[in-house]
């Protein structure tokens, strides 16, 4: 220990309690300032009146803060509802997409030899390092009514229908189909890794004792694994669903815009229409609408489990 | 299990196609000779000599790589500070909301971060004057925010995972706690630091939304160069661009799976020597 009599006065404060205190206090602060402090703009701002000028709104009225004309709108304007209702719906399909595709990948890698699994748990994360966007734009490539891919596709669909059916192409870019399929591409592993991660812990000799006991391999894979699976099921699809919902590189770049999603009514609502109070209101109304109650389950279901673990811990 | 998992295996191999056929795709045709991006016109590598004299993209380049530095280790201080708070000191006055604001961001959807943070900096510098315009400083600022939150996740749960019987036995012998804080249980995270600054460098480099929104003219971002690029279609200097990201990423990637690798059989083969010695 060196000499205490020589430390200052800041020493000494900060050796005793003060760095706790600058550990909680730094990062708290900084959220505070930069993430709560932003998104109680919004919601005031969405309480606002858009104005011509700039920053173009202002509060107005006897109860400025209780100005509900933005919310008005967004139920009578069938343009929202159809809007949100068509995200929950890429978001539902892709969801159970990823899942169709995911499970029984997770499920395989639980099944293949240690080196081979490291080899293809990389091969999984591997896209994730590379740019987004740029996973995005290779679809682009491939959906173009003149690629390999469509040509494949098209000529596939040509052998399945009679002749007078025929297609050139198949159109496929701007069209809902598009952002599904490229938002499975995109969030698959966020639905494999929990899977993995769930399905790895598992006992196996559950499955063995039930095979031994007669049951065909799908009655095992459904009273003992599946069951077994469902929080890694609920933790991968959160992962998928909200971020998909709230798409907004997806739908612009492939998607149809006839039938825009919500992210990007909320982008074009800020930048184009210069309409904060709305682009404010329809970015609340999502949070309410998904964001939070499944936060709210989250936490409970974490709670439940801590409270499990515990019990049993104190059990053993 | 003695059976083949064929099923499961065929899925395997379908997945990793579907992974990684439209990256292929797009590298190979980068070499594509014709304008049109989609059809075959002979072998060129024009596309990557185009890119390489583009003094536009090297300068995005650069500069996405100066707010990902800097982000990412403003980043790792402040979220590895929650991290430690979290895991480590249980009991302090709004830990609720504090716990609630470090989950939040995660789950956040871009677009709605994005317009938040950019209407605050516009009503920051109405009223305070600073930042007083969008660029480096404010795309800075928001990165810093929504990726500390997962340098907290990654340390909060090496901590979790981590013993504290060292630390409790360096208390025991009489080290204050701060001593102990800086010369066990920061040794100790270090790894999950290291890994939580990787991956808030590659989440800065690789955000479009967010930067989108916070960043003004003269702070174009690699992605934001992109993504004005692809909005108006397929390009094939893109292609050439993208081709050097996943190789990069691709190599990058695999040396450190084998440094890794090399290091836990190091480590087994370790474990067994001191076995057979002490037996």
């Amino acid at each position: 220990m060196n000499e205490p009599h020589h430390d200052s006065r800041f020493q000494r404060w900060f050796n005793r309690r003060g760095w706790i205190k600058i550990t909680i206090a730094t990062p708290y602060v900084w959220l505070i300032l930069f993430f709560l402090l932003p998104f109680a703009i919004v919601l005031a701002m969405s309480f606002a009146t858009r104005t011509p000028t700039a920053p173009p709104f202002s509060f107005g009225g006897d109860y400025p803060l209780l100005n509900t004309r933005t919310y008005h709108r967004l139920v009578e304007d069938s343009l929202y509802i159809r809007a949100y209702l068509t995200s929950i719906f890429n978001a539902v399909i892709a969801t159970l997409m990823c899942l169709l595709i995911g499970y029984p990948m997770a499920l395989g890698l639980t099944r293949v030899s240690k080196s081979w699994r490291n080899i293809l748990l990389m091969l999984v994360i591997l896209p994730f390092w590379t740019s987004f966007l740029l996973r995005v734009y290779a679809w682009m490539g491939l959906m173009g009514t003149n690629s390999w891919f469509n040509k494949l596709i098209t000529s596939g669909y040509n052998y399945l229908v009679p002749a007078e059916d025929a297609l050139r192409y198949i159109p496929m870019m701007n069209t809902n189909f598009a952002v599904v399929l490229v938002t499975v591409y995109s969030y698959l592993p966020f639905m494999i890794l929990p899977l993995f991660a769930n399905l790895e812990k598992l006992d196996f000799t559950l499955n063995e004792a039930a095979m031994d006991l007669g049951s065909r391999p799908s009655r095992v894979f459904l009273d003992v694994t599946l069951p077994q699976s469902v929080p890694g099921i609920i933790a991968g699809s959160m992962l998928v669903f909200i971020p998909a919902s709230g798409e907004l590189i997806i739908p612009s770049l492939v998607g149809s815009s006839s039938r825009p999603m919500i992210g990007r009514v909320i982008s074009d609502e800020f930048a184009s229409a210069r309409d904060w109070p709305m682009a404010s209101a329809v970015a609340v109304a999502l949070l309410l609408l998904l964001v939070v109650p499944l936060m709210v389950y989250t936490y409970f279901d974490g709670k439940a489990h801590e409270k499990i673990k515990s019990s049993g811990g104190a059990d053993a | 299990m003695n059976r083949r998992p064929v099923f499961l295996i065929t899925m395997l191999c379908f997945g990793f196609a579907f992974f990684y056929i439209p990256i292929l795709s797009m590298m190979v045709y980068s070499f594509n000779g014709s304008r049109l991006a989609t059809v075959w016109g002979g072998f060129s590598t024009k596309w990557y000599i185009s890119l390489f004299s583009n003094k536009q993209v090297l300068a995005a380049a650069i500069l996405s790589i100066k707010i990902a530095v800097v982000s990412a280790t403003m980043a790792t201080i402040l979220g590895t500070m929650a991290g430690i708070a979290l895991a480590r000191f249980k009991k302090f006055r709004g830990r609720t909301l504090f716990s609630g604001l470090v989950t939040a961001p995660l789950v956040m959807p871009e677009v709605i971060t994005g317009i938040a943070s950019l209407m605050l900096f516009i009503l920051m510098a109405e009223y305070l004057g600073w930042p007083s315009k969008r660029g480096f400083t404010t795309v800075t600022l928001a990165h810093i925010t929504f990726s500390m939150v997962f340098v907290t996740t990654i340390v909060h749960s090496r901590l979790v995972q981590a013993d504290d019987d060292i630390e409790e036995a360096a208390m025991d012998l009489g080290s204050r706690p701060w001593q102990v804080m800086k010369d066990i249980t920061l040794p100790v995270i270090s790894p999950a630091i290291l890994s939580g600054w990787l991956l808030a460098f590659t989440i800065s480099l690789d955000d479009v939304v967010i930067t989108n929104f916070t960043t003004g003219p003269g702070a174009t971002t690699l992605p934001i160069l992109i993504w004005s690029k692809v909005k108006l279609g397929v390009t094939p200097d893109i292609n050439a661009l993208a081709t050097i990201t996943v190789l990069i990423v691709g190599i990058g990637v695999a040396i450190a799976g084998w440094l890794l690798n090399r290091a836990e059989r190091r480590r087994e083969l370790d474990a067994q020597l001191a076995y057979r010695d002490n037996k």
